[in-house]
């Protein structure tokens, strides 16, 4: 863990020089938010419409940032002096925890702009935030094992979004389920079967890229 | 007497001699049906250099590459021991280090955070006087927080020496040691290899003869 710390660590630097990744999805959460805002204009939605958007926005934003992750070490040529000097489990939980950290600073931002844009209330506020949480660490952990798969091949945007849809795509169908729920439920209950599908996903997809990821770095 | 005992005990361990051998045995390594490397075998001890030359495409740097698991040959097998214990494949990585052109440091960062990244990362407790130790020794002195993308061809490379000596290696793998590097560039590495070959192992991919002169062994690359 202390060895994912120092990637991390030096990730982050680097990130706060380049601007790179944080801009990336910044700027698209941003932008998509208000071009929903004035799409909908003075129409009133309801709490599934909402639900949904917030989603669609997160889903597209995290898409943009998260392959900058692995691409940025293949670019500058820095893949291999990484792989000498660090694990491959070390090297994905301090990728992972960037990629964590960044959505989660974005989220910080995007979403209470979300909720302020569109003036609604969230009923079951302790779900919602689970929610995000578990929706972001869902996101964060599927998004930087694609990002490593795809880090090697020649056409790597439009391959990012192809493969990461159909991985995260359960994010999506449960996220929405579970921030419908919170958005409308009296009821403070945050034990909710999405919420336990969610979970039980992030454990899935952690342990599935912990396995993995040996052999994707490597070969 | 207790005591005197594990002092003696601790005074022999500290100064028992660590044998070390690299052995490679019957590498091959074809690219697209082509066979880059055949056959290609030697042995090296601790206390020498061996010295990797051949016309250009003939397979050196995938050798080194092989040799430090960054590529995988097709047969053949790479063993490391120590006192006689074979060290396994993932913790082989721990014993090395390697300078190439294909190896970069961190554009972003500046001299001193990339060592202290590697410190890090190689548990080096307390590494500033050794990271300042190591810039002055490859004449980086004044220049260790200027941001690594500043830094010329040349600096970089004389960086990277500095960010494989941050682990003090037992094998040094050094691809085109000198390129780049102007005379005194070249004097400073003539000084590190001759360092690392005293007690440890060097292994290097060169045409340059003065480079060569370095070697103890010389293994010819012709696919």
């Amino acid at each position: 863990m202390r060895n994912s710390l120092t990637i991390f660590r030096k990730d982050f630097k680097q990130e706060l020089r380049s601007k790179a990744a944080i801009n990336s999805i910044l700027l698209f959460a941003v932008v998509t938010l208000t071009a929903v805002s004035f799409s909908i204009g003075n129409f009133s939605i309801s709490d599934d419409i909402l639900a949904a958007m917030l989603w669609i926005i997160i889903l597209f934003s995290s898409m943009s940032g998260f392959s900058h992750v692995f691409l940025k070490e293949e670019e500058a040529n820095t893949a291999d002096t990484l792989k000498l000097i660090a694990g491959p489990t070390d090297i994905l939980l301090g990728k992972f925890l960037f990629n964590l950290v960044l959505l989660a600073a974005v989220l910080i931002i995007v979403t209470p702009l979300y909720v302020g844009v569109f003036n609604f209330e969230v009923k079951n506020f302790p779900l919602f935030l689970v929610t995000v949480a578990l929706g972001a660490f869902g996101l964060s952990a599927a998004g930087t094992i694609v990002a490593a798969l795809i880090a090697k091949a020649s056409s790597r945007g439009a391959l990012f979004s192809v493969m990461a849809f159909p991985i995260l795509l359960p994010v999506l169908i449960l996220g929405i389920s579970a921030t419908r729920i919170a958005f409308k439920s009296e009821s403070l209950d945050i034990l909710v079967p999405e919420i336990q599908a969610l979970f039980a996903y992030c454990v899935i997809v952690s342990t599935a890229a912990i396995m993995l990821f040996d052999f994707i770095w490597n070969d | 007497m207790n005591w005197m005992i594990t002092f003696c005990i601790l005074h022999e361990l500290k100064h028992r001699k660590v044998i070390m051998q690299l052995l490679v045995q019957n590498i091959e390594k074809a690219f697209s049906g082509k066979q880059i490397l055949k056959n290609i075998s030697f042995e090296i001890n601790k206390g020498e250099s061996v010295a990797l030359t051949g016309h250009n495409g003939s397979g050196k740097t995938t050798l080194i590459r092989i040799l430090c698991g960054l590529s995988r040959a097709d047969k053949g097998t790479v063993r490391f021991t120590q006192n006689g214990n074979i060290i396994e494949p993932e913790m082989f990585k721990n014993h090395f280090s390697l300078v190439g052109p294909y190896l970069q440091l961190y554009d972003e960062l500046t001299a001193f955070e990339n060592l202290n990244f590697v410190a890090g990362l190689k548990s080096i407790k307390e590494p500033s006087a050794k990271i300042f130790s190591l810039i002055a020794q490859v004449g980086l002195k004044g220049r260790a927080h200027d941001p690594v993308k500043a830094y010329s061809s040349g600096m970089k490379q004389r960086l990277k020496y500095a960010f494989a000596l941050m682990s003090t290696p037992d094998i040094l793998f050094l691809d085109e040691p000198t390129s780049n590097l102007d005379k005194d560039g070249v004097a400073k590495v003539y000084e590190i290899m001759k360092k690392q070959k005293e007690g440890k192992i060097l292994i290097f991919a060169t045409n340059d003869e003065q480079d060569l002169a370095l070697a103890d062994k010389v293994v010819q690359i012709d696919a």
